[in-house]
């Protein structure tokens, strides 16, 4: 099905001669927008808290950490792989800050850098290993993912003693580090994380190379068929390497914006969140199979999730039944995606012929 | 090189964020008569809201049973009580703020990461929240600006475990620590051994792996036979380390309890267990935000209440098995 290779003709061929509304429908992200309207409604109408200002910017900020993943992982199910590693390498990140800062007086700046390394590092032996050995990636990233957490525990225990490690508000370059990363912005009187500007920034940026760069045509190419985008000329080894390293990067920025944050990192921290990130970005259109996403439909995703844990607390229910809601909210999108998908495929189908 | 087109697009990322923030307010003044931005209370007159954020994860056994006593005193009070629980310290601070916002009349928290709540707990403060920390955080609780800390000082009742165990008449005991770097479980050894007198050794297990706990503890009691008394931290350890006596003469005790800690003290098998007591760590903090709200008392002088030590043994074990199965033991 993907034969284009040069971005305007692909343009010419998903534009031309399909209906506004047919249009419309077959955009990834309209299950998680109306998802996301709809819960958006419905705590809005229960509690007038969840609408006020100060609720608003409460709810965007477990969005905004997530999303800042889930537009990654986003990107690296489009491209047709997934990786487990992600929830815990932010735990991994937030470590090594935290260690090289309380421990051995490492400028936090220096630190941060440091974890970045690594953490491209660790993205690049996943991509690595996944396409060299052509083994799924979700038992590469699950051996990586076991690792971490492994060395997580272990290393954290054997340098500090301890599973919790604080102290990084001591460090040199901890106040402008916390500035870029942790601090909050006042925006009509209201505080609001500066997580959400990163958030938005990545949303869009990753639209943007997704849907108006080489390098997106790229990654939905090698999602959809590999070998037929390798026939093509597509890149597709250095493609998915470099997704593995931007979701790794993505992990990087969500585990340094909460060391940050929290002055403290504790060892299992982030275990679990790999699959909510997957849930973000199947919420808001990506296929497992790959080929099929957007960079929005995820930040919709997390956006859901933002809005849901928080609004369960404004509403006042009981927070055991959260993971129910979690759950139902994604069989409910992958329903409405896999009907949009069938519309999707036929107009194609048309449009082509 | 990409610098002008990313702040071009931050630029852009922030007038969204504005756009959807004014489209979000004049959806609000469209609705129900709400005035402008400052956030308006909609609290029925009368009936007080305390939230309640700990650090267990949902359905851990011990946060049920405090989660039951805040739900019991709620209702015998006539006031609502919230709990949401998260391990994770910035879900944790999160639900703070969310607190916080709904300006709650009073805020109940477990600080097992104080550092990463600090900034949540003082904003609750600045907005006028009363703050009770509960479980853990004893020692950051007044520096936090808290009311009161509620719970078990750790030292204080491994003291009282070691008096019980001296006056069984033992000599050689070993304290039995399941998580390395809990500081926690060192303070209930250390106190443990002050009052005791006798020798006490330190035993390492791993919690997770509680068949290789047996194993270990097995060895020790056959290694070495002066050992008259094994100490466990842990009920699930507890269990483990009963299952390891063998044909030594060592007799059991542990701190917290389960329905199996029980069940092995009705029968003898355990001569006592340590009860913090998580009900009191719900009922007590609910009740003294309610003397706070409606008659402005502080309990507690500025020390902490303790909710424990208390004991589980033969002579009171049956009657707290019923308790226990009803929720709130």
């Amino acid at each position: 099905m993907t034969t284009t290779s040069t971005p305007p003709a692909e343009r010419d061929e998903r534009v031309a001669e399909v209906g506004r509304v047919r249009r419309l429908l077959v955009r990834p992200e309209l299950g998680s927008l109306i998802g996301a309207i709809v819960v958006l409604v419905f705590f809005s109408a229960l509690s007038p808290v969840f609408r006020s200002v100060p609720g608003i910017a409460n709810w965007l900020d477990p969005a905004s950490t997530l999303g800042i993943a889930a537009v990654a992982v986003a990107m690296l199910m489009i491209g047709g792989e997934f990786d487990l590693s992600a929830g815990v390498m932010t735990a991994t990140v937030g470590l090594i800050i935290a260690i090289l800062t309380s421990v051995y007086g490492v400028n936090v700046w220096l630190a941060v850098v440091i974890a970045a390394v690594v953490a491209l590092g660790i993205g690049l032996f996943n991509g690595y290993v996944v396409v060299r050995t052509g083994l799924p990636s979700f038992i590469v990233t699950l051996g990586t993912y076991l690792m971490l957490q492994g060395l997580n525990i272990g290393v954290a225990k054997l340098i500090t003693g301890t599973v919790l490690v604080g102290g990084v508000q001591r460090a040199d370059g901890f106040l402008s580090a916390h500035f870029v990363f942790a601090s909050s912005v006042v925006l009509g009187g209201t505080l609001f994380k500066v997580s959400i500007v990163w958030w938005l920034v990545l949303t869009a940026v990753a639209t943007y190379v997704l849907l108006r760069t080489r390098y997106g045509n790229w990654v939905f190419a090698v999602g959809g068929d590999k070998a037929a985008a390798r026939n093509v000329g597509v890149p597709a080894a250095r493609t998915k390497i470099s997704l593995f390293m931007t979701t790794s990067g993505a992990a990087w920025l969500v585990g340094t914006i909460t060391v940050l944050r929290l002055t403290s990192v504790q060892a299992n921290q982030g275990i679990g969140n790999e699959l909510i990130y997957i849930v973000a970005a199947v919420i808001g259109g990506c296929l497992l199979t790959g080929g099929f996403g957007s960079a929005v439909g995820a930040s919709l995703g997390a956006l859901i999730f933002g809005m849901t844990s928080q609004g369960i607390v404004y509403v006042g229910w009981d927070a055991d039944w959260f993971k129910f809601f979690l759950g139902a909210m994604l069989l409910l999108a992958v329903l409405a995606n896999r009907f949009v998908r069938r519309y999707a495929e036929q107009s194609r189908k048309g449009a082509t012929a | 090189m990409k610098w002008s087109r990313r702040s071009k697009v931050t630029a852009l990322a922030l007038t969204a964020v504005a756009a959807l923030l004014t489209g979000c307010s004049n959806a609000i003044d469209a609705g129900p008569g709400a005035g402008a931005a400052p956030v308006v209370t909609v609290k029925p007159k009368g009936r007080l809201t305390f939230a309640l954020v700990s650090h267990g994860t949902a359905g851990d056994p011990f946060w049920t049973i405090v989660k039951n006593g805040a739900e019991q005193a709620g209702r015998d009070l006539d006031v609502n009580v919230e709990y949401q629980s998260s391990g994770d310290p910035q879900t944790q601070s999160q639900y703070i703020d969310a607190a916080t916002n709904q300006h709650v009349d009073g805020l109940i928290v477990s600080m097992a990461n104080p550092e990463a709540l600090k900034p949540s707990i003082s904003n609750a403060e600045k907005a006028g929240i009363p703050v009770i920390t509960i479980n853990a955080g004893e020692d950051q609780s007044k520096a936090f600006g808290a009311l009161v800390h509620v719970g078990q000082n750790e030292t204080i009742a491994g003291q009282a475990a070691g008096t019980r165990l001296k006056s069984l008449g033992l000599h050689h005991v070993v304290c039995v620590i399941h998580e390395a770097g809990n500081t926690s479980l060192d303070q209930r050894c250390n106190g443990a051994a002050q009052t005791f007198g006798g020798k006490m050794d330190r035993l390492q297990v791993d919690v997770n792996d509680l068949a290789a706990a047996t194993s270990t503890i097995r060895a020790k009691l056959q290694e070495d036979t002066s050992i008259d008394g094994v100490l466990t931290l842990n009920p699930a350890v507890a269990t483990a380390a009963v299952s390891a006596k063998g044909d030594s003469k060592a007799t059991f005790a542990t701190f917290d309890v389960s329905s199996d800690v029980i069940n092995d003290v009705k029968q003898g098998k355990l001569a006592f267990a340590v009860d913090q007591q998580p009900y009191l760590q719900g009922y007590l903090p609910v009740q003294f935000l309610h003397l706070y709200a409606t008659n402005g008392d502080v309990v507690g002088g500025g020390k902490p209440v303790l909710t424990g030590p208390g004991f589980v043994t033969k002579d009171n074990a049956a009657q707290v098995a019923k308790y226990a199965a009803r929720g709130t033991r």
